[in-house]
């Protein structure tokens, strides 16, 4: 029998090319958006995209325009979405221990969407906020408060995550039920308004919203992160978790706190965008493990690299028509990850 | 400070409940010494693993519980965690973790810091276990057996001062029984350990347990070297089972004859 290598020295060469899948997903997502930028309806030559992009001056004012407030933002708007949304995805797979938990299907896009209609359909306003910001407010306040309701639950003794997973999937069918009572009574107008708000688009973007969004990934992520070995642990079962020492609940909660903020901010600057947030953290598993060190970043890289691509995507598929990218994630994004699916199955078996 | 303080694990009149329903009502634990492996027997819903949960911090617990003098019911769990572990009955199935990585996250679990300076111990952890072999395998490929041996790594790589395993060797074939049991017994020796296992098999608890413990009711109904302990009189009250204890090869062997 041949002397084995160290283990030790084995461990750090997967974990070395494990970085280097990390760093393979951020250029392939630094391309991502290059290409992005340069995709429109309007057409731009390459140097001249780089010309507005350092002198925006030095152009006509409707060029700079397109590039600074319309690609750009949106370009980067598809980034941190997607990311916020795997962020809290994977987090929400890891601390509930179920592999379908995102913020789609535990109901935290759904409660957003009701937000959202209230204030389409009905004029419901949270007092103070200005205009432009009504229906993104609403939506926000009630996916936090889907997921407070969660994490009331978590932390109720006795409610275990079975149930909690049951009754975030039944959020999801009251809250449509809700939005579709909504639908049925709205104005020709205002339906339109919200099966657009539904759909999600990155249209909405803006420099403040991305400004916001930024600010909450910059705290979430690193914050996540210090938390990485407990939710390694966690996968090995709630138990085995507790008798190393991971407080559990505790987790579980700031994971939830998190998650709330994340996937609240994502779907209200943007609408319903889902499986972004189930898809991603499953690629980014199959690509680096379950070590949370390197998966919580991964998950986020794949989750903006996704939604970059299915940005990209958007402009592209039909001539002319820009897709609402959340029908995109959902087109591409599934038999994407059948396709991976099938191909750990056949590899494992 | 006066006399040298006592070495091993001992608990004082505990209470637990299960819901409403009380499962221990004030039980002592005699001191269980290091070194030795305590195997707790006692028929379905003796309160076998409700104890084991108990002494680890993992559910509530009114009582006393001393480990080498220091009464430890009060402390936290985290902290509780860095001198007892508790190896749960059920195997990880859904973790896509290697092994390597799934002791590693058990030394590193429940610890602030990134630092990777538990790499050295996991390697010991593996090599005692005759587990190196297997440190790149993914934890799911793996048999019940290996499984087990892992997570028994997982518990050695904390370094703990006492083992608290629940069923360690259900499920498992003889061999693996076996194997699991040896090692145990091989690692409470070398490292002087408190080891108080839980097991269903008498069979296993007559061949590996230096001093058994018989949980009946949420009572300790005896305690003892096994072939002191595990008799006939003793099968029909707690077990309600017709069996003999003779000797077999020079060991303490067990023949059923039914239930009474």
């Amino acid at each position: 029998m041949k002397q084995p290598e160290s283990a030790v020295a084995h461990y750090q060469r997967r974990r070395r090319r494990r970085l280097a899948l990390l760093a393979a997903l951020a250029l392939a997502l630094i391309a991502s958006v290059a290409l992005d930028v340069a995709t429109g309806p309007s057409g731009m030559a390459v140097e001249r995209l780089l010309q507005i992009l350092r002198d925006p001056g030095s152009v006509p004012r409707v060029e700079a325009v397109i590039v600074w407030n319309v690609r750009l933002p949106y370009a980067l708007m598809a980034v941190l979405v997607g990311a916020a949304l795997a962020l809290a995805g994977v987090e929400m797979q890891t601390v509930l221990d179920n592999p379908l938990a995102s913020p789609f299907t535990l109901g935290v896009s759904a409660a957003a969407a009701l937000g959202a209609a209230l204030a389409i359909v009905l004029g419901l306003a949270l007092p103070g906020v200005p205009p432009a910001y009504v229906v993104a407010a609403n939506a926000f306040v009630f996916a936090l408060a889907s997921v407070a309701l969660l994490y009331l639950l978590a932390l109720w003794r006795g409610f275990g995550v079975e149930s909690l997973v049951l009754f975030g999937i039944a959020l999801v069918f009251s809250f449509n039920a809700l939005v579709a009572l909504l639908q049925f009574v709205a104005s020709q107008d205002t339906l339109q308004q919200l099966v657009f708000w539904t759909l999600g688009s990155l249209a909405r973007a803006s420099w403040d919203k991305l400004a916001i969004l930024a600010a909450v990934l910059a705290l979430c992520l690193p914050l996540a992160w210090r938390q990485s070995w407990a939710m390694t642990a966690l996968t090995l079962g709630e138990d085995r978790a507790r008798s190393f020492g991971v407080p559990v609940g505790r987790l579980r909660a700031a994971a939830l706190l998190r998650i709330s903020l994340l996937s609240g901010v994502a779907v209200a600057f943007v609408g319903t965008i889902g499986f972004v947030g189930l898809v991603a953290p499953h690629i980014a598993r199959m690509l680096v493990g379950e070590d949370h060190r390197v998966l919580l970043p991964a998950s986020a890289l794949a989750g903006a690299l996704i939604l970059s691509m299915a940005s990209v995507a958007s402009k592209t598929l039909i001539d002319g028509v820009l897709v609402p990218v959340g029908i995109v994630t959902s087109l591409v994004g599934i038999p994407f990850f059948l396709a991976i699916v099938a191909r750990t199955r056949k590899a494992s078996a | 400070m006066n006399a040298a303080p006592e070495s091993g694990l001992r608990a004082e009149s505990l209470h637990m409940r299960y819901g409403a329903q009380p499962v221990l009502r004030g039980l002592s634990l005699p001191l269980l010494a290091p070194g030795r492996v305590h195997v707790l027997i006692g028929p379905n819903a003796a309160g076998k693993s409700t104890l084991l949960r108990g002494l680890a911090g993992l559910q509530a617990a009114r009582g006393r519980v001393w480990l080498d003098g220091e009464d430890i019911a009060g402390w936290l769990p985290a902290r509780r965690a860095r001198r007892l572990v508790y190896l749960p009955q059920s195997l990880p199935t859904r973790t896509g973790l290697a092994v390597f990585e799934a002791v590693l996250s058990a030394a590193m679990a429940g610890r602030g810091g990134q630092g990777e300076d538990a790499l050295a111990s996991v390697e010991s952890a593996l090599r005692r276990l005759g587990l190196l072999a297997l440190a790149d395998r993914p934890l799911a490929s793996l048999s019940g057996g290996q499984r087990q041996l892992v997570g028994l790594a997982q518990a050695l790589v904390r370094r703990p001062r006492a083992l608290l395993l629940d069923e360690p060797t259900s499920a498992l074939d003889l061999y693996h029984q076996h194997l699991v049991l040896d090692r145990v017994r091989h690692e409470a020796r070398a490292q002087d350990l408190v080891v108080l296992a839980v097991l269903h098999d008498l069979h296993l608890a007559l061949a590996c347990a230096d001093q058994v413990l018989v949980l009946d009711g949420g009572m300790l109904a005896a305690a003892g070297p096994p072939g002191q302990v595990i008799d006939a009189a003793l099968l029909a009250r707690v077990y309600r089972v017709d069996a003999a204890i003779g000797l077999l090869a020079g060991r303490p062997a067990l023949a059923v004859a039914g239930a009474l």
